[in-house]
């Protein structure tokens, strides 16, 4: 026999064996991953894929099989994934979703289904009161209260006078909403800018016209960046302090920003310094895998994979009783890496929210520092609107 | 008024910022007949290599020139490569080619240097602001942007109406087919006049670094935009680039500026603000279509 037909007759009786392997082994347990990898929000989606996949490599989600796509902050193409998974695959745990525009997008469909979402990000308004679901459930926050925790904080600061913007989407409006809902000064004036803005010359100059006594802005990812940089350019920059929440800068745009970061007041769930031993060993783990300093979305992610992780153990490893799924996955018996973490009636976290503040570390490099706790246990406004 | 002026301010640096995108496109359609939806992917192939080539050397004229050089000589490897056989086939075959290439761009700048934003900041001689009138300061970079842009015009407007390779332009926009039958290197002319719509694509690209975020898919936006421009201006026709791109600037920065304050007068805020966001983004679509009622071919088309 010839090296070659040995070979192919190896191949042959391998391909022949493997079907009863793979019928020895359980399936994997495939999660839909669609998340936004392009664009200004790229990075905010590479953060949450990648401590989702150290969260796997660790062992976390034994049996469990991540499908990425990305869904270029496009609602349509994020729903065409999302349909064709849940129709070939049959998927039934869906995660990663970033912008709220595409979580109004898909939820529907994948509720429709019988299948469950977990968001790591995304916690729009009309999928925390009325429109919420036994199915859907968000680690994250609720999107008014990020930026509540905004408006608690400028009262803490003593602003009188708030210029508030945004993007005009549903994120944009939860963000705006959630700021006045605590904020006890006065709206200088109110911004809606376009989600696919990058120039905020001509706002710039509404701000200085109207002479605030802060500015709080909501612009995630690239667009934040390009904000900060242009209000510094603007010499807005050590004249109006900006209080924002923690989208608007992270670890990643501090990088990019710089020193034109220094003097902005954020407000988070969570921080990279934090003093837990799961957000130290996530911090230390996630520096040395990808070699940067993680988000907000990166601990959000993981802090998803860690819930799901804990429901799937209690189910012992299947999603496809969904209330069984449901009864392990409220339980939140897991440690979170932004420390105490329990679900709220509609689904939705109650968490504490924190003061934080870059600074300049002994290495001459900027850091966000935690200044303190801003609001404790906060839900949000409308889990006494969901029926479940 | 000092606030309408800063809105004017920003509205020409707008609209120069378009010009440089617009001058590009238009000569490649009006002289080759090619739709190039690539025009985004070399803008932003440009604010790449300049942003990139700023943060190892540090300066940003070097930055400058890697932005200006990278998106020239990529744009005229494309051409040779890919546009030049499509040059004889229609439009649809044009735009799903092009569509490709930008697709194809995108990944591949993720794949060399990321999904995060690239950021290289204005030089130091060029950051900060100036009063320009007292009480009103503007940020240095965007004048000298702005300065930038209307020296490129003036330089455009020597080229094309004074010198010889302006005419072959003007002459090979009118009247492709004479212009090969007098004996004209129409191959060479057609690489020509795509890199140098390369080169201000790869100019406004490295110019904007400094002032937005450098990263994957920034083309696609102002691509749309600049669309828009070419079609208010008339397609193929330089200066048709320049009136259409200053009026959709204007006409952006200011819809932006004042109508949801203008809006707030007669409606309560929070309609008047949605109201107001939603026209705005709408304002060059409705200029655009209200043009081409009144000037189907735009304002200055090439072909008369």
């Amino acid at each position: 026999m010839s090296t070659i037909t040995r070979r192919a007759a190896l191949a042959a009786a391998a391909t022949l064996a493997a079907p009863s392997i793979l019928r020895a082994q359980a399936a994997p347990l495939k999660i839909g991953l669609v998340t936004t990898l392009s664009g200004p929000g790229g990075y905010l989606g590479a953060d949450i894929r990648d401590a989702m996949q150290l969260a796997v490599e660790q062992g976390a989600l034994p049996g469990v099989q991540l499908l990425v796509e990305d869904d270029g902050l496009k609602p349509a193409q994020a729903k065409q994934i999302v349909d064709r998974w849940l129709k070939t695959e049959k998927l039934k745990l869906f995660t990663g979703v970033v912008f709220s525009n595409v979580m109004e997008a898909i939820a529907p469909d994948v509720l429709e289904e019988g299948a469950i979402y977990v968001s790591p990000n995304a916690g729009p308004s009309s999928l925390a009161g009325k429109g919420c679901h036994r199915n859907y459930y968000v680690v994250s926050w609720q999107n008014d209260t990020l930026h509540e925790s905004a408006g608690e904080n400028a009262n803490r600061l003593g602003h009188k006078k708030v210029f508030v913007l945004a993007p005009n989407y549903p994120a944009g409006r939860d963000a705006i909403t959630g700021f006045k809902r605590f904020f006890k000064g006065e709206i200088a004036g109110e911004i809606y800018t376009r989600l696919d803005q990058t120039d905020y010359a001509a706002e710039m100059a509404q701000i200085r016209a109207a002479n605030p006594d802060a500015v709080f802005q909501f612009h995630p990812g690239g667009l934040g960046i390009a904000f900060i940089r242009q209000y510094q350019q603007a010499g807005l920059g050590g004249k109006i302090p900006m209080v924002v929440s923690s989208p608007s800068l992270d670890s990643t745009t501090l990088n990019a920003v710089g020193d034109a970061a220094l003097g902005i007041e954020v407000s988070a769930q969570w921080n990279s310094d934090f003093d837990n031993p799961v957000s130290k060993k996530f911090v230390a783990d996630f520096q040395a895998k990808y070699n940067r300093m993680p988000t907000y979305y990166a601990s959000q992610g993981f802090d998803t994979a860690l819930a799901i992780a804990a429901a799937l153990k209690g189910t012992g490893g299947k999603a496809d009783d969904t209330e069984a799924f449901r009864r392990e996955m409220l339980k939140a018996n897991f440690q979170a890496t932004r420390g105490k973490f329990k679900f709220g009636p509609n689904q939705h976290p109650v968490q504490d929210w924190y003061a934080i503040r870059p600074e300049r570390g002994a290495d001459g490099k900027l850091f966000l520092k935690t200044q303190g706790r801003v609001l404790a246990d906060r839900g949000d406004a409308y889990s006494d609107q969901c029926k479940i | 008024m000092t606030l309408l002026l800063e809105q004017l301010l920003n509205g020409l640096q707008f609209g120069v910022m378009l010009f440089l995108m617009a001058a590009g496109l238009t000569l490649v359609f009006g002289i080759m007949g090619l739709i190039n939806l690539a025009h985004g992917s070399l803008y932003m192939i440009g604010a790449y290599a300049a942003a990139w080539a700023t943060l190892q050397t540090g300066s940003f004229l070097l930055g400058l020139l890697a932005g200006l050089s990278a998106a020239a000589v990529l744009g005229m490897a494309l051409e040779a490569a890919i546009l030049r056989r499509l040059y004889a086939r229609d439009h649809l075959d044009q735009v799903l080619a092009t569509f490709g290439v930008i697709l194809f761009c995108n990944e591949a700048v993720a794949m060399i240097f990321g999904r995060q934003p690239l950021m290289a900041g204005p030089p130091p001689w060029l950051s900060g602001a100036v009063e320009i009138v007292p009480g009103v300061p503007y940020p240095v970079y965007r004048l000298a942007i702005i300065a930038t842009g209307l020296l490129v015009a003036a330089g455009l407007y020597v080229l094309i109406s004074r010198t010889r390779i302006g005419m072959l332009v003007r002459a090979g926009a009118t009247h492709r087919e004479l212009v090969g039958a007098l004996g004209v290197r129409i191959g060479l002319l057609y690489t020509a006049v795509f890199g140098l719509g390369a080169l201000l694509a790869g100019l406004a690209g490295a110019l904007t670094g400094p002032l937005l975020a450098v990263q994957v898919g920034m083309g696609e936006r102002i691509l749309i935009t600049t669309f828009v421009v070419i079609v208010i201006g008339g397609l193929g026709s330089i200066r048709g680039a320049l009136a259409g791109a200053m009026l959709v600037g204007m006409v952006d920065t200011l819809t932006r500026g004042f109508l949801p304050a203008t809006l707030r007068a007669v409606l309560p805020a929070s309609e008047a603000d949605a109201l107001g966001a939603g026209l705005s983004s709408m304002a060059v679509f409705i200029l655009m279509a209200i043009v081409l009622l009144w000037r189907p071919r735009g304002l200055f088309p090439a072909h008369a």
